[in-house]
């Protein structure tokens, strides 16, 4: 049965490709077989077995992939039995791995890929490290299936509300960080003192500090939050010190200071449409993601309520509308966020060999009058249903039939 | 985004007549159009004294005529190369062919839109205020149940920065509402959406307060553990204690109004406010999610002779669509918001529609200050929702749930709301079609002044809190 299902081929023919890596190609074909992108093109040779979809007419891009969120991780946000994306009791919450609260069986994931989102960041919260970020695809019956990458970075808050965990102060934040860190490296140096209770006490748990070292040696991410300027400069400021991969998110000041956000070559993860100002971000403006683009800053799209992760396509439509090209946001939300994440080699984009995430819309995936026709991921067709169609056949006639 | 916590985990903060007829002529005169403000409240409640008085006054602007443009009048037409005259706040013509006069302003509207100005009739702008420390948290009075005596107004600063921004979203009249902690939270605001020192110069002239009440949840949470009601029956005894006091009060007032003889009853602020829902100087604009909720606030409603005039949020309206037409209650819903607390659980996109499809009168509304700047796109996301399913929503449908609907909801559809000769010439400019996610408003009129224009900074108003804070818009800090 799953040598059945792995040798599946689905053709999707006819339509306007958008691959993100090259330029659209019209009546174009993707080839699919085991869950992965076998050719793209014009000239596709189709089996004779494939499954064809017909998307004549219709636009082709790769699954959007929304890095913001807890998708899997909150059922209602009102609900704390519900809630799986922060832990108590541990500021610096660096060994907290999300992938463990994971709901597959969750609503919300039905619910948000049936919009063409088939890839999120879950991300936890809270804290001043909050903990690790996991990338999913929005299928799978057990969390295993669903991961695509564990952990995708280490979160820490550097904003306004990172305060509460740091004595009050801005100011607080970094130097409880560098003392995290470095505490981190001599504990690594020192593991043998350290079981020997030979050591002072460490600036967070042993377990804490060991998950920190992926970061210090630059093999996992940290995703910052920062959004006021000086906060992002300090951000910029730590990874140099500790030669960090940093991802800057939220960064609502960012444009202020974009040409050293892409000289110092940081991702940066912007919310389009938010421009309520608050003292964290006097300066936020809706045109943050185009001037961070322009200068050349590597720029993923958010939603970042999760509930709400299916209106991704419409922050980009937003951005665009304050001066993103079309391309640029496309690729924000696809192969940009793929890259951040260190997924590119197998998301992102439509090209062969590549997991075989992929959308069919009628038309504009940005635009309101857009509908998703197809799902696919990893190579399976995936049923445009969710609790909120049931609810709607129930009710779209009154009285219903229960 | 308030905090870096909203970055990655956004908590919701909110309490949570088709005419048809192409207008080529003139309309009335305004001095006739002015007759249609809102007649004043029926003489009533306890004082004679003025109240709380608006002194709102219209700015006075040479005549505009917008050119060739697409029109879509929210009466049933979408009139291509059309134009519209605006004339000492009015509406003067709308049609193919209008005559303006010499003095008239002219804006090329080649290829841009024309639709009437936008109404949210649920915002806590001013009462929620950016930057939302706890300075600026004056929505919810949750001292008390009970609290029918606040006025959202009294709350209100008008130097919400969040103002310009909703100004910029083609909104023109909002009605600022108290949260719903309480049962019954106070008296709303209905202000045009001017740059203003005084929430008094915003008030709109003649407009009939709401009285915020709310179901379920939030009510229940907040008062749980301080006394009650901490359960939905709790809920209804609670607003129907306050309402038999109402009663009372209002039969005392009303015997000693007939012949003030003698003492006149005590005033009491609380009741008053009752009592004018329960003679129907006032409106009910109630937040409640679940459809048997508004079955049961439906109940309330008939067993004290007043009417819902609104049900916000009302994210399984679609449930009982049918119940709610037939009531003549409207739905202010949102377009795709769920899931934030359980009450909201079975949202689903489809709920303006299917309560156009049966009859009644979806309204699309905001309660959010981000949401408020797009309330266009949120109204196009319900409509097309509403199509894709095979629900056969119109344009003119979906323009009329973000401006006459509501009008409609505050009691302002004879004033705003279309664009009709002798209405309030609250007028909006799209840089293109309103539904598409790439169009912005590029001119906003409110009562005829130019409040907004995207090309010019001159018209773009900023609020004292942005100045010296704040880079202007498009420029570096």
């Amino acid at each position: 049965m799953i040598a059945l299902l792995l040798a599946q081929t689905i053709a999707i023919t006819g339509g306007t490709v958008y691959p993100v890596s090259g330029p659209k190609v019209a009546e174009a074909s993707v080839l699919i077989r085991d869950g992965r992108i076998v050719a793209v093109g014009t000239n596709v040779a189709i089996p004779s077995g494939a499954t064809r979809i017909d998307a004549k007419g219709k636009w082709v891009t790769p699954g959007l992939i929304d890095g913001a969120g807890q998708l899997g991780l909150v059922e209602i946000s009102a609900v704390p039995a519900t809630r799986e994306g922060s832990v108590q009791g541990d500021t610096i919450a660096a060994a907290f791995n999300v992938a463990e609260g994971i709901n597959p069986a969750s609503t919300l994931i039905p619910v948000t890929r049936i919009e063409g989102i088939t890839t999120a960041l879950a991300v936890p919260s809270g804290n001043l490290v909050s903990g690790q970020a996991v990338l999913i695809d929005l299928d799978g019956a057990t969390i295993e299936q669903m991961v695509v990458k564990s952990p995708v970075g280490i979160v820490a808050d550097l904003s306004e509300s990172g305060k509460d965990d740091a004595g009050g102060s801005r100011a607080g934040i970094p130097a409880r960080l560098r003392q995290v860190f470095r505490d981190a490296l001599e504990y690594e140096r020192r593991k043998t003192d350290f079981s020997r209770a030979q050591m002072r006490p460490l600036a967070a748990s042993a377990g804490d500090l060991e998950a920190l070292l992926p970061v210090l040696h630059g093999r996992v991410s940290l995703i910052a939050l920062a959004n006021r300027r000086s906060d992002i400069e300090t951000a910029l400021r730590l990874a140099k010190e500790f030669r960090l991969k940093l991802i800057l998110a939220g960064a609502a000041e960012g444009w202020e200071i974009a040409g050293a956000i892409a000289a110092a070559g940081v991702p940066v993860l912007v919310e389009p449409m938010d421009n309520i100002p608050g003292y964290d971000s006097l300066g936020i403006r809706y045109e943050n993601a185009a001037l961070l683009a322009k200068a050349g800053v590597t720029v993923a799209l958010l939603e970042t309520d999760t509930h709400k992760s299916r209106n991704l396509r419409q922050q980009a439509g937003n951005a665009v509308s304050y001066g993103m090209t079309w391309d640029q946001a496309l690729r924000a939300v696809t192969l940009s966020p793929a890259e951040i994440f260190g997924v590119a080699d197998r998301y992102g984009s439509l090209e062969p060999g590549k997991v075989a995430n992929v959308v069919v819309w009628s038309g504009d995936p940005f635009e309101f009058t857009t509908g998703v026709e197809h799902v696919l991921i990893r190579g399976k067709e995936i049923p445009l249903k969710s609790r909120q169609t049931e609810l709607f056949e129930r009710y779209k006639r009154l009285p219903p039939t229960y | 985004m308030r905090s870096s916590l909203s970055l990655l985990l956004a908590l919701v903060s909110a309490c949570a007549s088709a005419g048809g007829r192409t207008h080529a002529t003139p309309g009335p005169a305004p001095a006739a159009a002015a007759a249609t403000r809102p007649a004043a409240a029926e003489e009533s409640t306890s004082v004679a004294r003025p109240q709380y008085p608006s002194t709102y006054a219209r700015h006075s602007n040479p005549p505009v005529v917008i050119r060739n443009a697409t029109i879509m009048t929210a009466t049933g037409q979408e009139i291509p190369n059309g134009s519209i005259l605006l004339k000492d706040g009015r509406i003067v013509a709308v049609g193919m062919k209008v005559d303006a006069p010499a003095d008239a302003v002219v804006v090329d509207g080649t290829g841009k839109y024309v639709t009437p100005g936008l109404i949210d009739d649920h915002s806590h702008l001013g009462v929620y205020a950016a930057p939302g420390t706890d300075a600026e948290s004056d929505g919810n009075e949750a001292t008390n149940p009970v609290t029918a005596e606040v006025w959202a107004e009294h709350s209100f600063w008008p130097q919400d920065p969040q103002i310009p921004l909703a100004m910029a979203g083609g909104i023109t009249t909002i009605q600022a509402l108290p949260g719903s902690a309480n049962l019954i939270g106070g008296r709303s605001a209905i202000l045009k959406l001017i740059p203003a020192r005084t929430v008094q110069e915003m008030k709109f002239p003649g407009a009939r307060y709401g009285l915020k009440m709310a179901c379920g949840e939030n009510p229940k949470r907040v008062y749980g553990r301080r006394g009650g009601p901490s359960t939905r029956m709790g809920n209804m005894a609670g607003y129907r204690a306050a309402f038999i006091q109402a009663e009372s009060y209002r039969r005392k007032w009303d015997a000693w109004n007939k012949d003030h003889k003698g003492d006149p009853p005590e005033r009491n602020l609380r009741t008053e406010s009752l009592a004018e829902v329960l003679r129907g100087n006032m409106y009910v604009q109630n937040h409640c999610y679940r459809a048997d909720e508004m079955a049961q606030m439906l109940d309330l409603a008939h067993e004290f002779g007043f009417k819902i005039r609104s049900f916000h949020h009302a994210v399984e309206s679609y449930k009982i669509a049918d119940l709610l037409a037939k009531e003549g209650t409207s739905v202010s819903v949102w377009a795709d918001w769920w899931g934030f607390k359980e009450e909201a659980m079975d949202g689903i996109q489809q709920n303006a529609a299917l309560n156009q499809q049966a009859g009644g009168r979806p309204i699309i509304h905001s309660d959010d200050p981000s949401g408020i700047q797009r309330l266009n796109q949120e109204a196009a996301k319900a409509m097309y929702a509403g199509q894709r399913s095979g629900i056969p929503i119109t344009r003119d449908q979906a323009l009329r749930w973000i401006t006459v609907n509501p009008a409609w909801a505050l009691g302002l559809d004879s004033i705003v709301g279309t664009l009709e000769p002798g209405k309030m010439a609250d007028v909006v400019v799209w840089s293109g079609d309103p539904f598409s996610v790439y169009s912005k408003a590029v001119q906003v009129y409110n009562d005829g002044w130019l409040t907004y224009d995207r090309a010019d900074p001159a018209h773009q108003p900023r609020t004292d809190f942005e100045l010296g804070q704040m880079p202007a818009p498009g420029s570096d800090r």
